[in-house]
């Protein structure tokens, strides 16, 4: 900026309180429309939001229609009212007739630069995840985010195993990843030829998720199916 | 950067409002605003966004400027501007939230980044700052639409060969493998500078002839 002058040395004192005031009613008025924006935008956001996850638990519970959430308290399950994001949240979703039809469940882990957060839905019928949903990735585009497209990958997603050892409290078979073409059992899933961190980190998420979900879920079976809506 | 570009005194009000889109394009002539440019033009609708967004903010910001230029005291000009366009990006982050929750995660953290754009202010010191409210308005839609531009550019050209789409409509066949490398960070800087190649070709062409 060549031509531009450049700022005198300060003159004057007198001109300091000019200067609080000027930065004092810009400050006023930014502030005052920020504001403004945040109350008109907050319901419109919240409600995207809310669409959005329904969407999701929809997407990762085949047939689902309607779905109430659930917080966990104490060692059993209660209705959430409201919003509450610091609790551990199950969201069981339901089909037109009002039977259970599974729990979409928020799992989160490392992936190959951010953390990684999905959903799933859990079928307590076939014990077996029946769907997931990439929420927030930051996987590198064309290679780690095809864990979000890759058809070949999601279809590990369709049944995959997560039955209850018989002790109730462990897992039968943990989930684990298998490289492409390698896949044997309904337990294991089968990574993308190029992103195999990425398959890898979704593996993993699930593997600890169902370990510690699927026993507890097990337990509360009754309060989910129970009250219907 | 040439001094030339940075001349803020042709009085004709249709050349304020074109010298943004071509002859000082903010991105292919000044190379201002370079991080949002290589970031978030993987796709052409992550730039168009990138490029509306930050041209409301420009606009808005300076109009302002333009509006209080006589009231702000010279020592804390910058400090107001900032705080002026500070505002407006906060706007744009809620508005854009409540319009599409896809978009707004698609471009993340560089919605905030709009703030140190130095092209927007730049415009404001530059421009706004010592002109009145009509041209300057006119002159921010420029250069806004110039930087939209300049991002649907890169945008377009990197999500037809780096995923073989058009606003996520497949072009191309099946067959079509991508080139992965487009939409990478890498990508970015080929096609900008591929850009940058076909404009300084285009003005040395046009020095010579004159």
């Amino acid at each position: 900026m060549a031509e531009k002058q450049q700022m005198p040395p300060a003159e004057d004192g007198g001109n300091s309180v000019r200067m609080v005031s000027t930065m004092g009613i810009i400050g006023l008025l930014a502030g005052a429309l920020i504001v403004l924006t945040y109350q008109v935008t907050f319901p419109v956001i919240q409600k995207n939001k809310a669409a959005a996850l329904e969407r999701a638990i929809f997407e990762v519970v085949p047939g689902a229609t309607s779905k109430r959430t659930y917080q966990v308290s104490g060692d059993g399950l209660e209705i959430l009212e409201g919003e509450n994001a610091a609790v551990r949240k199950y969201y069981a979703a339901y089909d037109s007739t009002g039977q259970l039809t599974g729990v979409a469940i928020e799992a989160a882990g490392q992936g190959f630069q951010d953390i990684l957060r999905i959903l799933y839905g859990y079928d307590p019928d076939c014990q077996c995840i029946v769907g997931i949903k990439v929420l927030e990735s930051r996987e590198t585009p064309g290679l780690g985010d095809k864990i979000e497209k890759d058809e070949n990958f999601l279809k590990n997603f369709i049944a995959l195993d997560a039955t209850l050892a018989d002790d109730g409290a462990t897992m039968a078979h943990p989930i684990e990843m298998v490289k492409f073409g390698q896949k044997t059992d309904a337990w294991q899933v089968e990574a993308i030829t190029g992103a195999t961190i990425s398959s890898r980190a979704v593996a993993n998420i699930l593997r600890v998720s169902s370990s510690e979900s699927v026993p507890f879920l097990t337990d509360n079976l009754d309060t989910i199916e129970g009250d219907t809506p | 950067m040439s001094a030339d570009a940075l001349k803020t005194e042709p009085p004709k009000t249709a050349d304020t409002f074109l010298k943004g889109l071509w002859r000082d394009n903010p991105v292919f002539v000044m190379l201002l605003g370079m991080c949002p440019v290589l970031a978030v033009t993987n796709s052409a609708i992550n730039a168009l966004a990138m490029g509306l967004a930050t041209t409301f903010v420009l606009f808005m910001s300076s109009t302002i400027v333009s509006l209080v230029r006589n009231f702000i005291p010279k020592q804390v000009r910058i400090a107001s501007f900032i705080l002026v366009i500070a505002t407006f990006v906060t706007v744009t982050d809620y508005a854009l939230q409540a319009i599409s929750l896809d978009v707004h995660k698609a471009l993340g953290a560089f919605i905030s980044l709009i703030v140190v754009n130095c092209m927007i202010l730049g415009r404001s010191e530059a421009f706004a700052s010592k002109n009145n409210v009509g041209r300057s308005m006119l002159d921010a839609l420029g250069m806004g639409l110039g930087f939209t531009l300049a991002c649907l550019s890169l945008g377009v050209v990197r999500e037809i060969l780096g995923t073989g789409t058009l606003f996520d409509v497949p072009i191309f066949g099946p067959s079509f493998e991508p080139w992965v490398i487009m939409v990478l960070p890498g990508g970015a800087f080929f096609v900008l500078g591929g850009w940058l190649l076909l404009f300084n070709w285009m003005r040395e062409r046009k020095e010579a002839r004159a």
